[in-house]
C-alpha cells in the first residue's frame, strides 16, 4: 500500500507524515514538488509547513508546482487526498475544497491541543471514526481561520461536506468551527490539525490517561490503508 | 573630458598615501587598534581591509575583553570530563558524544542589542543564526528555545518588545520547522533599555558527519551559496553589539538585518543533502561580520589562505561598495569549501534546492587572503591577524563601591515583615504565583510550535525540554536553561553557580543524566571595572562549579554593553544544561499524574529569602545575600533520582528555586490538574523555618517527587541509602483542589485562572 507524501520547499511536517504513514502500516513514497510523476501511489498527503514561505498566499505558489497538476487530475479521478494544514490551504488554493484560509481572528500563531467532533465518517481519510466521535489532535497554525460566502456555507452544511469542527473551544475565528472538509466523492479531505502529531503514544497530546499518549490520529491513516484494500 | 578614476581604495594606493584619514573611530576601533592594523600591514589598511579589521576585531567577534576570563573553562576540567566532548570551545558549537554513535551539538547566542531597536527582526534572526551554527556543524537542527528578560511591565515600552520579539521567534522559528522546546521569560526593570533575547539550539548528527569550518586543501572553491548579499545588518557586530547606546542617540535600525525563514528552512535542507553526498570540505554560516567573518576564519582555521574575487558575490542592491559588502550580515547565506572534482554534483544539490550560488575564489597553501575587486587588490591580510589574532584586554576590575550595603541590606536586616496568620500567607502565595515573572507563559509559548519533527518528549511547562534522537532506540536529550540576574547582583561568583545548579537539577528532574554545559554570558560595558569584576566572578563561578559537578563547557557566547547610560542590566549569566536519556520513554514531567500517590520533599529547607521571589514580590526588596550552593548536594540529589527512574519510582519531579515551595505545588497541581493535599509542620519542624520560609524560601538542592503507594518503601530506602534528606509532605487527590493544611484550599481552576490570567491581560 503506497502512500505518497509531497514535499515542496518550506514544507515541515513531511517527515512526521511519513512516520504516521508507516505506523499506520503504509509504504511510504516521497514525492517531490517538481516532478509530476505520481509514482503511482494508492494516496496522497499533502502535509503542513510554509510552502515557499507563504509568500503571495498560504498555499498559492505550492498550488501551482508541476506535481499539484498532477495530484488534482488524480483527485479528480478518485485518488484518495488529505491536506493538512498547509496542506489544506494548497488544497484550498487548488480548488479541490472550496473557501479560503485567513490569518488567525486573533492575530497570533497558536499552538494547542484541539478537540474536535467528526463530523463525516463517509470519506477516505475518515471511515475508521464514529459519527459524532470527540477526538484530540494538535492544532498550530496562523493562518487557520475558515471563511466562505454563504451560498458555499449553505452547500457544505447541506450535502454533509462538514468533515470536522472544533469543538469546546474555536482557535482561530473559523466560520461555523469549520476545522476541516471533504469533497462530494469522499476522497478529498482537507484540515487544518496535525492527524501525524498524534499516532504514536509519548509524542502526542496528553490525555487523561497519561502524558502525550494521544493517538487519535492514527484513524485518519488506517483509515485510508483500509479503504484502498477494500477497493 | 575627464577621465573615469577609480574610486576603489587598493593595497597599492594605501601604500601610496600613508597619511590618508580613515574613519576607524567611528567604525569602532580604538586608536592602539588602528596602530597595531598598520604594524601587521606594514602599511596602513584600505578601506576595505578597514572594515574587515573592525568588525572581526569587534568586542562580540574578537572575545576581546573576555577572553582571558573565558579560558579557564577549557582549563579548570580533568580527563573524564573530556571524555565525551569530540568539538570543544572555539568552533561553531561544541559537539557531545551521546553514545549509540549519535552526537549532538547545542549553543545559546545573544542578540540583545537588535532585538531592542527592532524587536521583530531582531529576535528573528537571533533564531536564525544559532540555527546555522548548529548546522554548520554537519547536524540537523533539532529544537530551539529562547532566554528573554524584558524591561518592567508596567513600563508602555515593554509591549512593544515582548509582542515585536514573541513575534519574531514565532514567525522564524515556526517557518523553519524547529520545535520550541522551552526557555526562560524574566521581568525587571533593569533590562528596559537592554532587553536580552538569548536564543539556543541543539542538532544532532552521527560521528562520521562532523563537519568543521576549515579551508586547507589548495586547490578548492570558495563558494557562497544561499540568500544574495544586501545593505542589512551593515556593522551589526561593531556599531551595535560593541557599544553602549545613548538614550538620545540616532535610530541604528539599518544595523539591524533583516530575516526570510523560508531561505533558510531551504538552506537547511539543501546543506544536509551536501553533507550526504560529501561534496563540501568545509563549512561556515555568515553571521556576525558576514564575508569578513567567513573568509579569514576558513583560511585560518585551515592554515591555509584564500584568493577572492569580490565582484562575484551575488548582490540584492547593485550599488553596494566592497566595504559593504564585506561587513554586510545579510542572513541564510552559507560560504562551503568545494573540492573541484565536487563541483558538479554540488551545482547538482543547490540548484535542486533552487538556492543561488556563486564560486568566489579558492583555497591557496600561502597562508594569506588576497581579496580583488574586478582587477584591482583591496585586501591583502594574513587571515589569522584577522580571525584569531586580534587584541586581548585585561580591563581593570574593581570591586563594586555598592555591593557591601547591598549585601548587608538582607531581608532580616530590613526587617521584611512577613506574615502572621493563615489568610495573609495564603494571599501572599497568590500574589507570588500571579506576578509577572511566576505567571504561566503560556501566552508566550502557545505561540511557538512544539509538535513539528514528531521527537518532543517533553517541554514547557515542564522542568526541561526533551527530544528524541534516535528513533530506534529511543536515545535522546534534555535541555533547561536558567540565570537569576537578580541573585548575581548580590553574588556573581555564586549567582553563576546557582545557574548552573538549577539547570543542572532540572536536567536531572527530567530522568536525564547531566552531560555538558553551554552559556550566554550578559553583562553591562566591559570598560566599567565593576561590571569587569562581576564578570570575572560569575565566569570563575561558572568554571568552578562546572569542574565540582564534573561536566564541561562546551561553548558559549558574551554579549557585553547592555547598559543605558551608566546604568547596567544585573549579571545574567545564562546557563544551560544538555543531559542525556537512553530512553526518553523513561522521562518525568513536572506534574503529578495519579491520585493516591506520595508526595515528598527531597532536600533541607533553610531561611533563604534574601534575592527571593518574595522579598521582590511581597516587598519589592533587593538585599541580602543569595541562597548557598551546595554542589555536593545537587549531585547527590540528582543520583538519586537518576536511580529513582531507572527503577521506574517517580510519578513526577518538580524542581524548587523561583517562589519555593508555594510556586512548585501550584505548578505540579496545573501541569495535569491532579489535586493534592500538603501539610507544612514536618518540615518547619525539622528544618527549624518558620512557614514563610517553608512556603517561600529559595534554598537549593530540592525537589518534590511524586511516588505510587507500592513504591514507597523501595524509594524512601534508596533516599536513606544515599543520604538524600527525604520528607513526605502530602497525597496527590482527585479532589480538584490543592490543599495547604491549616493554610488555605484552592480549587484548581481558582488557581488556573490565577496563574495564567496575568501575562495575557498584560500583553494579549
Amino acid at each position: 500500500m503506497k502512500i505518497g507524501v509531497v514535499t515542496f520547499p518550506g514544507t515541515l511536517d513531511d517527515r512526521d507524515a511519513q512516520r504516521a504513514v508507516r505506523i499506520a502500516g503504509g509504504e511510504v513514497v516521497k514525492l517531490w514538488h517538481a516532478d509530476a510523476d505520481l509514482h503511482s501511489v494508492d494516496a496522497v498527503i499533502l502535509p503542513g509547513g510554509f510552502s515557499f514561505g507563504d509568500y503571495l498566499r498560504c498555499g498559492a505558489i505550492a498550488a501551482q508546482a508541476p506535481v499539484m497538476e498532477s495530484i488534482i487530475d488524480a483527485a479528480n479521478g478518485g485518488l484518495p487526498v488529505l491536506g493538512i494544514c498547509n496542506g489544506f490551504q494548497v488544497l484550498v488554493e487548488s480548488h479541490l475544497l472550496p473557501g479560503g484560509l485567513i490569518r488567525n481572528e486573533h492575530q497570533h500563531f497558536i499552538c494547542r491541543d484541539q478537540k474536535l467532533i467528526v463530523e463525516n465518517i463517509d470519506t477516505a481519510w475518515t471511515n475508521g471514526f464514529k459519527l459524532g466521535q470527540e477526538i484530540t489532535i494538535p492544532l498550530k497554525n496562523g493562518e487557520g481561520g475558515y471563511i466562505a460566502d454563504d451560498e458555499t456555507l449553505r452547500r457544505l452544511e447541506g450535502d454533509g461536506l462538514i468533515a470536522f469542527r472544533y469543538s469546546e473551544v474555536n482557535p482561530n475565528g473559523s466560520v461555523n468551527n469549520i476545522a476541516g472538509l471533504r469533497n462530494e466523492r469522499g476522497n478529498v479531505v482537507g484540515l487544518m490539525p496535525h492527524p501525524e502529531h498524534a499516532v504514536e503514544p509519548g509524542f502526542g497530546p496528553d490525555t487523561p490517561l497519561a502524558m502525550r499518549s494521544g493517538v487519535d490520529g492514527l484513524t485518519f491513516f488506517t483509515s485510508v490503508l483500509n479503504q484502498v484494500v477494500n477497493s | 573630458m575627464v577621465k573615469q578614476v577609480s574610486t576603489v581604495d587598493t593595497t597599492k594606493n594605501a601604500k601610496n598615501t600613508p597619511d590618508k584619514e580613515q574613519p576607524w573611530r567611528e567604525l569602532g576601533l580604538k586608536q592602539e587598534e588602528y596602530d597595531r592594523i598598520k604594524l601587521i600591514l606594514d602599511r596602513r589598511p584600505t578601506s576595505a581591509e578597514l572594515a574587515m579589521y573592525s568588525v572581526m576585531w569587534s568586542e562580540h567577534c574578537s572575545y576581546k575583553s573576555s577572553k582571558i576570563y573565558l579560558r579557564q573553562f577549557g582549563e579548570k576540567v580533568t580527563d573524564e570530563m573530556k571524555k565525551n566532548l569530540m568539538v570543544g570551545m572555539g568552533e561553531n558549537a561544541g559537539v557531545v558524544d551521546i553514545g549509540e554513535g549519535w552526537a549532538v551539538t547545542f549553543k545559546v547566542e545573544s542578540h540583545n542589542h537588535p532585538s531592542y531597536i527592532e524587536p521583530f527582526q531582531g529576535a528573528a534572526t537571533g533564531v536564525g543564526g544559532i540555527v546555522r551554527d548548529i548546522l554548520t556543524m554537519g547536524a540537523r537542527p533539532i529544537a530551539v528555545m529562547d532566554q528573554l528578560r524584558f524591561g518592567a511591565v508596567a513600563n508602555p515600552d515593554t509591549a512593544r518588545v515582548v509582542n515585536g520579539v514573541v513575534s519574531g521567534i514565532s514567525f522564524y522559528g515556526n517557518c523553519l520547522g524547529l520545535p520550541n522546546i522551552g526557555g526562560e521569560t524574566v521581568f525587571d526593570k533593569v533590562y528596559q533599555g537592554n532587553p536580552l533575547v538569548n536564543a539556543l539550539s541543539v542538532g544532532a548528527l552521527r560521528h562520521e558527519d562532523l563537519k568543521l569550518a576549515k579551508a586547507s586543501n589548495p586547490g578548492d572553491l570558495v563558494i557562497l551559496f544561499g540568500a544574495r548579499t544586501g545593505a542589512d545588518g551593515i556593522g551589526g557586530v561593531s556599531v551595535l553589539a560593541s557599544e553602549t547606546f545613548d538614550a538620545d542617540g540616532p535610530s541604528r535600525r539599518p544595523a539591524v538585518q533583516v530575516g526570510d525563514p523560508f531561505a533558510e528552512k531551504v538552506l537547511i535542507e539543501c546543506c544536509l543533502e551536501l553533507y550526504a553526498a560529501q561534496v563540501v570540505a568545509g563549512i561556515q554560516d555568515l553571521g556576525g561580520a558576514g564575508l569578513s567573518c567567513a573568509t579569514s576564519e576558513l583560511a585560518s582555521n585551515g592554515r591555509a589562505g584564500m584568493r577572492v574575487q569580490l565582484k562575484e558575490v551575488l548582490l540584492r542592491d547593485e550599488s553596494l561598495t566592497p566595504e559593504e559588502i564585506l561587513m554586510s550580515e545579510s542572513q541564510e547565506r552559507m560560504m562551503a569549501i568545494v573540492p573541484k572534482k565536487d563541483l558538479k554534483a554540488f551545482t547538482a544539490i543547490v540548484n535542486k534546492y533552487e538556492v543561488e550560488f556563486s564560486v568566489l575564489g579558492e583555497v591557496i597553501r600561502e597562508p594569506r587572503l588576497y581579496i580583488n575587486w574586478g582587477k584591482e587588490e583591496i585586501v591583502n591580510v594574513p587571515p589569522r591577524s584577522v580571525a584569531h589574532d586580534g587584541p586581548v584586554y585585561e580591563r581593570p576590575v574593581a570591586y563594586p563601591a555598592w555591593l557591601d550595603n547591598l549585601n548587608n541590606n538582607s531581608v532580616n536586616h530590613a526587617q521584611l515583615r512577613r506574615a502572621t496568620n493563615p489568610s495573609e500567607l495564603a494571599e501572599q502565595l497568590i500574589q507570588i504565583v500571579s506576578s509577572p515573572n511566576q505567571a504561566s507563559k503560556s501566552w508566550i509559548t502557545d505561540q511557538y510550535d512544539h509538535y513539528v519533527g514528531g521527537n518532543t518528549a517533553l517541554a514547557m511547562p515542564d522542568d526541561s525540554g526533551m527530544v528524541r534522537v534516535s528513533e530506534e532506540t529511543g536515545l535522546g536529550v534534555a535541555i533547561a536553561t536558567d540565570a537569576n540576574g537578580r541573585y548575581c547582583q548580590l553574588d556573581p561568583y555564586n549567582g553563576a553557580k546557582l545557574a548552573l545548579a538549577e539547570s543542572y537539577r532540572n536536567v536531572a528532574s527530567s530522568g536525564a543524566v547531566p552531560m555538558a554545559v553551554t552559556n550566554c554570558l550578559n553583562f553591562g560595558s566591559p570598560e566599567n571595572p565593576e561590571v569587569m569584576w562581576q564578570f570575572k566572578q560569575a565566569t570563575a563561578g561558572l568554571a568552578d562549579g562546572c569542574l565540582e559537578l564534573g561536566i564541561p563547557v562546551t561553548g558559549g557566547n558574551v554579549s557585553f554593553y547592555n547598559q543605558t547610560g551608566d546604568v547596567a542590566i544585573y549579571p545574567t549569566p545564562v546557563v544551560g544544561v544538555l543531559g542525556v536519556i537512553d530512553d526518553v520513554a523513561r522521562r518525568i514531567p513536572s506534574g503529578w499524574q495519579d491520585a493516591g500517590n506520595n508526595i515528598y520533599l527531597l532536600g533541607i529547607t533553610r531561611d533563604e529569602l534574601d534575592g527571593s521571589v518574595w522579598s521582590e514580590v511581597i516587598h519589592d526588596h533587593l538585599g541580602g545575600k543569595p541562597p548557598v550552593v551546595d554542589l555536593a548536594a545537587e549531585k547527590a540529589l540528582a543520583e538519586l533520582l537518576q536511580g529513582a527512574s531507572l527503577q521506574g519510582l517517580l510519578a513526577s519531579t518538580h524542581d524548587l528555586s523561583e517562589g519555593g515551595l508555594a510556586q512548585t505545588l501550584v505548578e505540579s497541581t496545573l501541569r495535569f490538574g491532579m489535586g493534592a493535599r500538603v501539610w507544612l509542620n514536618e518540615i518547619t519542624e525539622r528544618d527549624q523555618v518558620d512557614l514563610t520560609a517553608a512556603l517561600f524560601s529559595e534554598s537549593t538542592a530540592r525537589v518534590i517527587v511524586s511516588v505510587g503507594r507500592e513504591d514507597d518503601v523501595k524509594f524512601v530506602g534508596l533516599c536513606e541509602a544515599r543520604t538524600v534528606p527525604v520528607l513526605r509532605i502530602g497525597v496527590t487527590d482527585a479532589s480538584g483542589q490543592l490543599e495547604i493544611q491549616d493554610l488555605a484550599t484552592w480549587s484548581i481552576e481558582e488557581l488556573k485562572n490565577t496563574h495564567g490570567a496575568t501575562i495575557p491581560e498584560l500583553f494579549g
